[in-house]
């Protein structure tokens, strides 16, 4: 789309974009339809990410999602920044594969960092050519004006940018070369600006997927096995029994090779259906158990690499302390589950889901629909929080394959034991590790090695349907290696080895995916629980003996910054126990890629029942400077939340056939009444703004199992820290 | 199939075993009851039925008889009814408090949320933490935002005692 335009859209419509108005407002900036009207977005073009319009709004065309996170506050901030304008005259549109740029998907905290760079280089440029045009209009050379809330002043005379847009759209060309704004002049960039969507999340009239409805639309729920198998052994469909449902005369079953479906007018009938037919599965033995899930990964046939290897990797040191990790599978178990709507016509297909990735999820369709990708459209509307790759293009696949079966649009809501039992979980994990000191508490040698498999290609409706066998990344981007940040990477060793064993994946396990920080809580749990057993072992306090072997600069931040907060006392000596509660302190650091984590946890351990409560976290975070440090607070807080559920509770069961995790008394998760205080802190910071939404989790996970170290003098190889593995390590 | 929603009338055509959740939201249209669980395992679902926290999910529409329904689009109405005001304030005071504390995230989890600690708060004027946690405890928040839901809580306490 052409660089200034005209109008922009009715604020109306682009925040609220769901449901019945959606059809109807598949129109691009040209007024044509966008099914079928040529997508314009142009990346060179500053306008295509970014247009002004003469009604003083400011309208972005977002790649990147709002997922709780914050996105559609933060990146609006950004532009405002940048422009000179008030931030409440920013707008973000839907994010839709015909109109939004593609910024990628939204992972690994890359919002800010890279997508939040691009739009503030183009607002730079629309700045930049606004001055020009005053400039002109005012007769002031341009540096000699100066902007302030979208008002250009100079020689005593001013003008709005709406005054500078003119008649009709002009395009202009993103150079990325106007100067960005320095920091000192910051007034946006750093504010605690409201979050522009929780007036309307909290008073009840935000339209999540799960809310949003299209006319003549149907209800649609999948059929499958409670649970899913290994990934790769797909269930077959050996018989349907649609007699079964006949007393529900209004239901239709969808069958495409083993994907089976049910599709209703009324919503309550699509429910009973799912449950009520029956479907003769095969069912495959394809995997291990749970039980005996870590001795399969470990004796698999794997392919492996050096991810690093520095100094001669030798295993020299006075003390040397090793151990061996099992970290679980684990679910992204989104609050509300996945849901998507698809309209597949024959000549082309809308689709509206919580996708993280509208682009990518748009070429899967095409392939299902047979339709060509330019003939797809997908607008992003946003669920519950989902924390990586959950359901959701799973549930917009199995939208689109009922939809085009029965020529109608149909909404697919997943259930709560489809969207459990047939998640991308974060992956399993067996850590061995070894750490090496001198008596002087300087690290001398470090190893790592990881066993876990990659993550999967094919969503499941896909591969059901299709038949098709089905990929794991192995190689690439999509594919798993040990963090060498997060794995030691904050520590000086001088000698260092990261050995990664890629299990093959398709060999008998379990689908997986990037679920929130993505493998580090299983190499944090695993590499600081050592290093506080070295401490011990040079009789220094956990803390001190971490800042003897930190010399960079940002790590030492974080670590003083929460041993600040959380006034840290030097403590050698695990503190003596009596009774049966005993309380313990602990602190961890951790990463993810981009912004450093530390974190000291308080909590207590009942000797008799083996119970852990977390009574307070302290989590410090350097992401650079904080765009906006409420939301980086509300990110700290959640995601110590979740690491102390993830630590003390989440663990996928399954057996041979299926996943057994399927509601939340089979998949517990931290409760209201079990959660600990949680004190946010920013380490203050006037380096590049970086992401904030991941790294916490590792910190906060391995300070409280150093915290169950201190209390107990015991350490648990394995999380979920259960009272049943409590009990069994104070009896050892 | 009649129906008190809100402080309306309504008259739904409806198989009576359908989930009370099914008909607030495909026939009545309403935005504050949503799909969670289905098992009444997490709150996402819940409504006040005669000033009581109840999960729609599970709950027949046939066994809400002249009970009055209350979602979150109508706890502002239920707080003046109750408060005798004269007329609704834009926000129950737990939605303002949170509001005011920023606590969501997704906030897909805050009908339930707010419907608990309505309910709660017009029970107990002054909770204590060990209360509020009680009350809450069937109320999961996936994205860990409880210690603002709590800051808030008690601060909407604050407010009404006032």
């Amino acid at each position: 789309m052409n660089a200034i335009v005209q109008t922009s859209f009715a604020r109306r419509s682009l925040l609220k974009g769901a449901g019945a108005l959606i059809i109807g407002f598949g129109l691009g900036l040209d007024g044509k339809s966008a099914l079928g009207a040529p997508a314009v977005q142009d990346p060179k073009s500053a306008a295509s990410w970014i247009a002004v319009g003469n009604d003083d709004l400011v309208t972005v065309y977002l790649g990147k999602v709002e997922l709780g996170q914050g996105n559609g506050t933060t990146m609006l901030q950004l532009v405002a920044e940048e422009l000179d304008v008030p931030v409440s005259k920013v707008v973000a549109a839907q994010v839709d594969t015909m109109r939004s740029m593609n910024q990628g998907a939204t992972v690994s905290s890359s919002s800010i960092q890279v997508a939040g760079q691009q739009l503030r280089l183009a607002a730079a440029d629309i700045r930049q050519e606004l001055l020009r045009r005053a400039s002109a209009k005012l007769g002031v050379p341009a540096d000699k004006l100066s902007v302030s809330g979208g008002v250009v002043r100079g020689g005593g005379k001013t003008a709005r940018y709406a005054e500078l847009v003119g008649p009709g759209t002009q395009e202009i060309a993103l150079t990325g070369k106007a100067p960005l704004k320095d920091v000192a002049q910051y007034k946006v960039i750093g504010a605690r600006t409201p979050r522009r969507d929780l007036p309307a999340k909290i008073d009840g009239t935000y339209t999540f997927m799960q809310q949003a409805s299209v006319p003549g639309m149907l209800h649609g729920r999948v059929v499958r096995p409670k649970g899913q198998g290994g990934y790769g052994h797909p269930p077959k469909v050996k018989a349907i029994d649609e007699a079964s449902i006949k007393h529900l005369p209004n239901v239709r079953v969808v069958r495409q090779r083993d994907f089976v479906g049910v599709v209703a007018e009324r919503q309550w009938d699509a429910v009973r259906a799912a449950e009520a037919l029956k479907v003769d599965w095969e069912l495959p033995a394809s995997l291990p158990g749970d039980v005996k899930l870590y001795d399969k990964m470990r004796s698999a046939k794997t392919v492996d690499s050096v991810v690093l290897k520095e100094g001669d990797g030798a295993q020299a040191g006075d003390h040397v302390v090793s151990g061996t990790f099992h970290t679980p599978y684990q679910a992204h178990a989104p609050f509300g589950p996945s849901c998507g709507i698809a309209d597949v016509k024959a000549d082309g297909a809308l689709v509206l889901c919580s996708s993280q990735d509208v682009f990518a999820l748009r070429d899967r369709i095409a392939a299902v629909a047979e339709l060509p990708k330019d003939k797809v459209q997908v607008q992003y509307l946003e669920g519950s929080g989902c924390y990586g790759h959950s359901c959701y293009d799973d549930a917009a696949l199995a939208a689109v394959v009922m939809s085009k079966a029965v020529g109608k649009p149909v909404r697919v809501q997943f259930m709560r034991w489809d969207e459990l039992g047939w998640d991308n979980y974060g992956p399993a994990h067996v850590g061995e590790v070894r750490i090496a000191a001198g008596k002087d508490g300087r690290l001398t040698s470090y190893e790592y090695q990881g066993w876990h498999h990659g993550w999967q290609i094919e969503e499941t409706s896909e591969y059901l349907a299709s038949g098709k066998p089905v990929r794991e990344f192995n190689k690439g981007v999509g594919s798993l290696i040990v963090n060498k940040q997060d794995a030691g990477g904050m520590y000086d060793i001088p000698n260092r080895l990261l050995l990664n064993h890629a299990v093959p994946g398709l060999d008998g396990y379990l689908k997986g995916a990037n679920l929130r920080s993505p493998m580090d809580l299983s190499y944090s749990f695993a590499s600081e629980q050592l290093i506080d057993r070295l401490a011990r072992l040079c009789a220094l306090d956990p803390v001190e003996f971490r800042r003897r072997n930190i010399t960079d600069e940002r790590w030492r931040g974080v670590l003083e910054a929460v041993a600040k907060a959380a006034n840290w006392q030097s403590r050698a000596q695990a503190p003596a126990a009596n009774g049966d509660v005993v309380k313990g302190r602990g602190v961890a650091l951790g990463t993810h890629r981009a912004s450093m984590a530390g974190a000291v946890a308080d909590i207590e351990v009942n000797r008799r029942t083996g119970a852990i409560v977390v009574k307070h976290v302290y989590a410090a975070m350097d992401c650079g400077i904080a765009v906006n440090p409420d939301i980086v607070e509300s990110q700290i807080i959640g995601m110590s939340i979740q690491a102390t559920s993830r630590v003390l509770k989440e663990a996928v069961t399954f057996n041979e056939t299926n996943v057994t995790s399927l509601d939340w008394v089979s998949y517990p998760v931290l409760r209201f009444g079990e959660h600990p205080d949680v004190t946010p802190v920013i380490v203050p910071s006037r380096n590049p703004s970086i992401g904030a939404g991941e790294e916490a989790i590792p910190a906060v996970g391995a300070a409280i199992a150093n915290a169950f170290y201190d209390a107990t003098g015991k350490q648990l190889s394995e999380y979920p820290m259960t009272p049943e593995r409590v009990l069994q390590a104070l009896r050892a | 199939m009649k129906l008190v929603v809100n402080q309306r009338r309504y008259d739904v055509d409806v198989d009576p075993e359908t989930p009370l959740l099914y008909v607030l939201t495909d026939d009545l249209k309403l935005k504050g009851p949503r799909f969670g669980c289905g098992l009444a395992q997490c709150g996402s679902c819940s409504v006040l039925i005669d000033g009581k926290e109840t999960r729609s999910c599970v709950t027949p529409v046939s066994a809400v008889g002249e009970g009055a329904v209350t979602t979150l689009e109508g706890l502002s109405q239920l707080y003046a009814k109750e408060k005798g005001l004269a007329a609704a304030p834009a926000l129950h005071p737990v939605q303002k408090a949170l509001l005011d504390e920023q606590a969501p995230q997704c906030g897909y989890c805050y009908n339930g949320i707010t419907i608990k600690a309505a309910e709660l708060l017009s029970e107990k004027a002054d909770p204590s933490e060990g209360d509020i946690r009680e009350a809450m405890d069937g109320h999961l928040c996936r994205c860990g935002t409880y210690p603002r839901i709590m800051k808030a809580i008690r601060r909407a306490a604050a407010e009404m005692r006032k």
